[in-house]
């Protein structure tokens, strides 16, 4: 199994390598390959715009992605062995839409004080701490509902419920909100890894790793934890404080993506899924890392086909990762009596 | 020399807190449960044996009274001490379908292993002779959605196991499983009892498996509490019957089952060359309404039934006699 693991990560790692590559190559300007590693490698080129579009926009764009996708993949995963449910995720619990509520209370009760793609510094950290309270609130609401009703599919249930209420707050707020907060609005939640600057990646990185690291602390518990919270806890496992945990870390990188790149979908619910496939295994020991490093190379390839039109501009991100997520997601439930994870 | 019992429970009562106050499900229950021993807890749905498991086993605290765990209070272990005292195997649905069966039993090393839970050659060690003594060793590789049901259960024994702890406690461990396999698991769990000097708690309602293996018997109901004792006194000393308070059931102490209590309004006596041959033919007699008496009541108001064998059964029924080559033939008679 150890070797599977690794066999995967250095391909994946490699993969990784490969699609920051291409990100950093392909955009709306062309530009040479040449011009883009001279500038890489710290030398002059010709155009000083071509130095500041790789430095400026694409490879903080490629960062973020990458970034986005490990954290969205470990949430979702996160989140499947929790509720013990392999179709949960960010989006699908209502966590994803808790993030945004307390983004469009900032941004649109905030009365446009933020546009989109240029925020200062205080407007953004209140974007990202309205997204973390938002999505804290929903996963707290969901962890109370988990310990009173034990069935996950209600549970599932109950998460689009939440999701229809914040839609429908975010709906009025819209509606009592001016133009330019709905178009700013309206650009946020269509998705896209490139609203991270330069001077932002620092920040976003940080809270983006620090979610990560608690993430890969409770592997642990995570394992005890697909034998059932009864059987965890007799393995030793605080439930409590493992929930918390995940609490934290979920809704942490959940808000911090969604603050920055808008609600991404699928690739919270998809990817663990691939990653399972691959691999054969739901030991976490080796699928929690397998899925962060699938999630990087898939919202990597997942912004390539966004910035691929190249001059004609940006396909949206929620265009593109539904494209690739749900074929799977219909794949593994049509296949579930033949893949043992489900059963 | 005396055995120090593994767990000492003194008034102790049990139920739930609510937030309307306490919920009592029995109370005053003393009984101590003994390393070496498989003890099966019995009774019937309702008569609170899940709670009792789960005060145990600490996943609820006890109301009142005392619990000690091998000579200190329960309710003073920490998470860590308890997980390497106290081994549960639950009814629980799992979703570890995507695990092997080693990566499954290798988690009961979790309350011995560190932070990321790396097994070291110890545990390999002693996860391979779990799964021998299970007799699950070959399906080590083996996913665990792969495995029958009585597989699984052995594989969550063999969990149990190499948790290391002096008490492991099983509810309804026979649940769902065929025959063959029910007598497996409880053999296989009065096995290890003995071999590794554990102390094994079952709840089960399998009762003729419990009679045959168990070491010691509680039996719970709503009426009488709870009445702990080897098997063997409490079948002789007529505690069975007290176990379900129901009229139309009766326990036959000949057979160790139980048995639909005989009512039928029409009387014969029964006579049969051998205790197979008379046992069978009470019970096809029985569930067609006949109380059956002993030949020495025979008289000539009461039909008589003399069975020489199988395919010889003769009927004398108001001075006629007839004799019939099977009992569907013989019953055919009655309807």
């Amino acid at each position: 199994m150890r070797n599977k693991g690794t066999k995967y990560g250095i391909i994946l790692l490699l993969l990784i390598l490969a699609l920051t590559g291409a990100n950093l190559l392909f955009g709306s300007v062309n530009i040479p390959a040449e011009a883009v590693w001279h500038i890489l490698t710290g030398n002059e080129v010709e155009k000083a715009s071509w130095s500041f579009i790789v430095w400026e926009s694409r490879l903080p764009q490629a960062i973020t992605a990458l970034l986005c996708g490990m954290a969205l993949a470990s949430s979702g995963l996160m989140l499947q062995t929790t509720f013990n449910n392999p179709l949960a995720d960010p989006s699908i619990l209502g966590i994803s839409s808790g993030a945004s509520l307390g983004v469009a209370l900032v941004m649109l009760a905030g009365a446009g004080t933020i546009t989109a793609g240029v925020f200062t510094l205080s407007g953004f950290l209140s974007v990202i701490i309205g997204a973390f309270i938002g999505s804290m609130l929903v996963m707290g609401i969901i962890l109370f509902f988990s310990t009173l009703i034990k069935n996950s599919i209600m549970l599932l249930i109950i998460g689009i419920m939440i999701g229809y209420i914040t839609s429908s707050a975010i709906s009025l707020l819209n509606f009592f909100a001016t133009a330019e907060g709905v178009h700013s609005y309206m650009i946020w939640g269509m998705g896209n890894f490139g609203r991270v600057s330069l001077q932002q990646l620092p920040f976003f990185s940080l809270v983006a790793a620090a979610g990560l690291l608690i993430t890969i602390l409770l592997i642990k518990p995570l394992n005890a934890l697909l034998l059932g919270t009864r059987y965890a806890e007799n393995l030793g496992i605080n439930i409590r404080r493992t929930r918390n945990l995940l609490l934290l870390a979920t809704g942490l990188l959940t808000a911090v993506t969604t603050a920055f790149c808008g609600p991404i979908s699928f690739i919270g619910l998809a990817v663990p899924h691939i990653a399972r496939l691959m691999l054969g295994t739901s030991n976490h020991n080796s699928l929690l890392p397998v899925t962060m490093l699938t999630g990087g190379a898939i919202a990597l390839l997942c912004n390539f086909i966004c910035i691929l039109p190249g001059e004609a501009g940006i396909i949206p991100l929620n265009a593109v990762t539904p494209v690739i997520g749900a074929p799977i997601i219909i794949y593994v439930i049509v296949n579930q009596r033949k893949i043992q994870y489900f059963n | 020399m005396e055995k120090q019992a593994v767990i000492t429970a003194t008034d102790l009562c049990i139920g739930y807190r609510t937030h309307k106050g306490e919920k009592k499900v029995h109370e005053h229950l003393s009984f101590r449960l003994y390393p070496g021993e498989l003890t099966s807890l019995l009774g019937a749905n309702g008569a609170g044996k899940s709670t009792l498991l789960r005060t145990l086993s600490a996943s609820q605290p006890s109301l009142a009274g005392e619990l000690q765990l091998l000579g200190k209070p329960l309710q003073q272990y920490s998470e860590k001490e308890r997980s390497r005292t106290i081994g549960v195997v639950l009814t629980d649905k799992t979703q570890a379908g995507g695990l092997t069966v080693y990566e499954l039993v290798a988690l009961g090393r979790q309350p011995h292993t560190g932070f990321f839970g790396r097994l070291h050659s110890k545990d390999r060690l002693i996860i391979k002779e779990a799964l021998e003594a299970v007799g699950i060793a070959h399906k080590a590789k083996s996913y665990t959605a792969e495995l029958s049901d009585g597989e699984r259960q052995k594989v969550m024994i063999a969990k149990a196991l190499v948790q290391e702890c002096p008490l492991i406690i099983l509810d309804e461990p026979t649940a769902f499983l065929d025959v063959v396999s029910r007598i497996e698991i409880m053999t296989l769990l009065h096995r290890l009892a003995v071999e590794q000097n554990k102390a094994i708690l079952l709840s089960t309602h399998d009762i003729e498996q419990a009679l045959v293996l168990s070491d010691k018997l509680w039996l719970l109901s709503k009426e009488t509490g709870l009445q702990c004792g080897g098997t063997e006194d409490m079948i002789l000393n007529h505690r069975m019957d007290t176990l379900f308070s129901h009229s139309n059931i009766r326990f036959d102490y000949d057979h160790g089952i139980y048995y639909p209590t005989v009512n039928g309004k029409q009387k014969i006596t029964v006579e049969a060359t051998d205790e197979t041959l008379l046992h069978w033919t009470i019970n096809a007699l029985n569930r067609h309404g006949y109380t059956c008496l002993p030949s020495e009541k025979k008289n000539r108001n009461m039909p008589h039934l003399l069975a020489l064998s199988p395919d010889k059964l003769t009927l004398i029924r108001e001075g006629e006699t007839q004799t019939y080559p099977s009992f569907e033939s013989l019953l055919a008679q009655f309807n």
